[in-house]
């Protein structure tokens, strides 16, 4: 019962479910962790309350045609078959609706690939079925990220949403993540949803999306284009500390990948 | 029934004539239904728990394979055989006054063709790991990452489909254009009729499509080429142009001719004509053009230029203006009319409501911005569905218990046909609406197994998905009871609503169903 009365709650509000990854019986977005998902969150409020109030609207001429013009109610069909301003009105005014939505999706859209402020890049590469991470502004740290099986999880790790080795980032800083996929591999794609980010990581292509995590966390997302067996198994554990934690991780993670870092020279 | 019609076996397995063939591709949709229905079953039993609960040995790969299938089968199998080849076959020649159809034999040709289509493609599930990479067919997964003879069954299936598909396209533009009866121009054409027809010229358009990017794919998977292949110089981003270029299209396919009979099936029972027929008509001319401009927003995430992106952003808005015009306008006619809530009045009505959250929630995909967040998750499949699994079935079943009386002579249920409806209704609200939930959550699609969190909604999914496949089986035998007590149906059972040709014809109509050609006032 607690639980539905917020879920009621929360589907008005559209907010509060657990931050990162998502919560029992949730039914709105999980709770934004970058401005980049608050804007998208809010987009999707403006345009959730104009779609409800159409539907609403709609539904409620159909119950009122049902209950008046019921052959018990009206006995006599009418003739009309044309009305023009009727006819011109349900043209005009859903373009005048969605201009009113296309405005601000237009500049959430060319806001969301405006990559005009970068501090930091990282390398996201799909495989199957893992994700590579590297990361060149820090000498070419280098490591992959597998899931960890049920056996293998600790008590607070949510299953098939925890890997191995998380991708650590600094709070605060913006991100730049490319993506792409082994050449000789299939599709994926790299998406964590309280980040607001999801992009094809496609073989021989290198795509780019950005982020700019407010507080530290864990973030967990999934691959989200089908690859294969593996599909539901290579997810993404983003977690974002402060820049001086960051900087004690790239030193430790340096030695403790040191050689993976080796095998990225040679390959280079 | 007219005494020279032929033997059984003749006239079934030779048929020529358009409302024989019309049963036999209905009969065949029933079946790809089922079987279709069993895949969505099995689906959701796997999903009904986190954890792997019915796949043997974590096999994951089987999962894919019954989604690809789920998905082929409904689309290929189950709606474009039901509402073009059966009920286009069957109605068109009727509606417009035609003897038959323009090209007798090769309408015979395009039903045969879906038999190997059909073993082939449920085959492929069959053969070695079984072909998974979905309806989409995304390549390199569909070219490199399946090996095997699997996926080549598929694509070889999909060719006789699409094969099938462009010879009834090419069948019904010919007959709509040529052979309607005197005085039936083409503003007087029932609304069933023009949607078959710019249904007929989307496939002789996209389906070309499909088959050039398919043949591309099978020569990548055989003769060493490499259209799709980065390491060759190809691009895997090029066969997601070509498969939308044509799937987009498609989906509008699935759904016009559904739009067609909607309009038929409310003027009847509002016993008034069509509100605004020529808006109607043309509206859904302007869906099928603006259909062909649209499809590169299924790819929102492949890395689009941006500006690209803000183009199929505007455009794909656009679509939701004729579709607002026909479902106000299917309103404006029931409004002032009298209506009459037999069981395809039930499904219409029904459709135009679920058919509008299909629609609304198209709206919210349709901005790049948001669609970023719910793209491949299970937002989108509960959006598609509540299109497809709801707009075109209660179409098809819209459709059905109205011409079921009209086709095979004797009257259904319709105590039986009422809890029909409502058993469908409540069991796909049931199955597609917590997906919203899920999708927002973030769920993504075709996983065979998902977070924990996600538990409640898929729990409740499975439930409604069980009482849908029931509500199929009920169907059949609702069709089976009808047969079974044979109560006579009579020439208009519908009353002054029905005023189309067919109304006028015997139940089921003559072998040949004009002596004369009807003329129209």
């Amino acid at each position: 019962m607690k639980n539905l009365l917020f879920c009621i709650l929360s589907l008005v509000s559209f907010s509060a479910f657990g931050k990162g990854q998502p919560t029992d019986w949730q039914v709105g977005f999980q709770e934004a962790a970058t401005l980049r998902m608050q804007e998208i969150i809010d987009l999707h409020v403006f345009v959730f309350w104009i779609i409800t109030f159409i539907s609403v609207f709609v539904f409620s001429l159909i119950a009122y045609a049902c209950i008046k013009f019921n052959s018990k109610a009206n006995k006599t069909p009418s003739k009309t078959t044309h009305h023009p301003l009727l006819e011109v009105a349900w043209t005009l005014i859903p373009v005048v609706i969605l201009v009113v939505i296309a405005i601000p999706s237009f500049r959430l859209l060319y806001k969301q690939n405006d990559f005009s402020k970068i501090d930091m890049t990282i390398k996201a590469t799909g495989y199957t079925w893992y994700w590579s991470y590297e990361y060149p502004d820090h000498d070419g740290l280098t490591f992959d990220s597998l899931m960890l099986t049920a056996e293998e999880l600790s008590e607070d790790q949510p299953r098939l949403l925890t890997t191995d080795n998380y991708v650590v980032v600094p709070t605060n800083t913006n991100i730049k993540v490319q993506i792409t996929a082994d050449p000789a591999g299939v599709i994926h794609a790299w998406a964590v949803p309280a980040l607001g980010v999801k992009m094809d990581a496609v073989p021989g292509r290198l795509n780019e999306t950005y982020f700019n995590i407010i507080e530290p966390g864990i973030y967990y997302g999934q691959c989200s284009e089908l690859c294969g067996q593996g599909h539901g198994f290579m997810p993404i554990t983003v977690k974002a500390v402060s820049s001086e934690e960051f900087s004690s991780w790239v030193e430790s993670a340096k030695e403790e990948f040191a050689k993976n870092k080796d095998d990225f020279i040679a390959l280079k | 029934m007219s005494s020279h019609a032929p033997s059984f076996f003749k006239r079934y397995f030779f048929s020529t004539n358009h409302k024989d063939i019309g049963v036999l591709y209905l009969v065949f949709a029933v079946f790809g239904g089922l079987v279709g229905g069993i895949f969505s079953l099995l689906i959701r039993m796997e999903l009904a728990d986190p954890g792997i609960q019915i796949l043997p040995d974590e096999n994951y790969q089987m999962y894919n394979v019954w989604i690809t299938a789920h998905g082929l089968l409904m689309i290929f199998f189950m709606v474009m055989p039901a509402l073009v080849g059966g009920f286009g076959n069957y109605f068109v020649p009727l509606l417009i006054g035609a003897p038959d159809m323009a090209f007798p034999r090769m309408n015979n040709l395009s039903f045969w063709l879906l038999i190997p289509a059909l073993l082939l493609l449920v085959g492929s599930a069959f053969v070695g790991d079984g072909a998974g990479p979905g309806w989409t067919l995304y390549a390199p997964l569909s070219t490199t990452g399946q090996p095997g003879m699997s996926v080549d069954m598929a694509i070889l299936a999909m060719h006789l489909a699409g094969a099938s598909s462009i010879l009834g396209a090419i069948n019904f533009i010919t007959t709509i254009f040529n052979m309607r009866a005197p005085g039936m121009t083409i503003h007087k054409m029932p609304l069933f009729v023009w949607s078959i027809l710019i249904t007929a010229f989307l496939l002789l358009l996209a389906l070309p499509v499909l088959a050039g990017a398919i043949t591309m794919m099978l020569t990548d998977r055989n003769f060493g080429t490499g259209f799709f292949n980065p390491e060759l110089g190809g691009d895997p981003v090029l066969f997601q142009h070509l498969f939308w270029f044509f799937g987009h299209p498609e989906v509008y396919v699935l759904i016009l001719p559904g739009f067609g009979i909607i309009s038929q099936v409310i003027s009847t029972f509002s016993k008034k004509p069509i509100f605004g027929y020529l808006g109607m008509a043309y509206a859904m001319a302007a869906i099928g053009v603006v259909g062909f401009v649209v499809w590169a927003h299924h790819m929102y995430t492949v890395g689009m230029d941006v500006d690209t992106q803000a183009y199929f952003l505007a455009a794909t808005m656009i679509i939701a203006v004729p579709t607002g015009i026909k479902v106000f306008s299917w309103i404006a006619t029931m409004w002032e009319g009298s209506i009459d809530f037999k069981t395809p009045m039930l499904f219409s009505i029904g459709m135009i409501i679920l058919f509008t959250i299909g629609g609304v929630t198209g709206v919210v995909l349709a901005n790049t911005g948001i669609d970023v967040a719910l793209h491949d998750t299970y937002y989108v499949v509960a959006h598609f569905h509540y299109t497809m699994s709801m707009g075109a079935l209660f179409s098809i079943y819209a459709g059905f218990y109205y011409w079921f009386s009209k086709m095979s002579g004797v009257e259904y249920n319709e105590f039986l046909g009422k809890i029909h409806f409502w058993m469908v209704f409540i069991g796909v609200n049931l199955t597609f609406f917590p997906m919203h939930f899920s999708g927002l959550a973030g769920m993504p699609r075709r996983i065979p197994d998902y977070p924990n969190a996600f538990e409640g909604w898929n729990d409740v999914s499975s439930i409604g998905a069980y009482i849908s496949v029931f509500s199929a089986f009920f169907f059949v035998f609702i069709v089976l009871e009808a047969f079974f007590k044979s109560r006579k149906a009579a020439i208009n059972p519908w009353g002054i609503g029905a005023t189309t040709f067919e109304w006028k014809l015997s139940s089921p109509p003559p072998f040949h169903s004009f002596d004369e050609l009807p003329k129209v006032k």
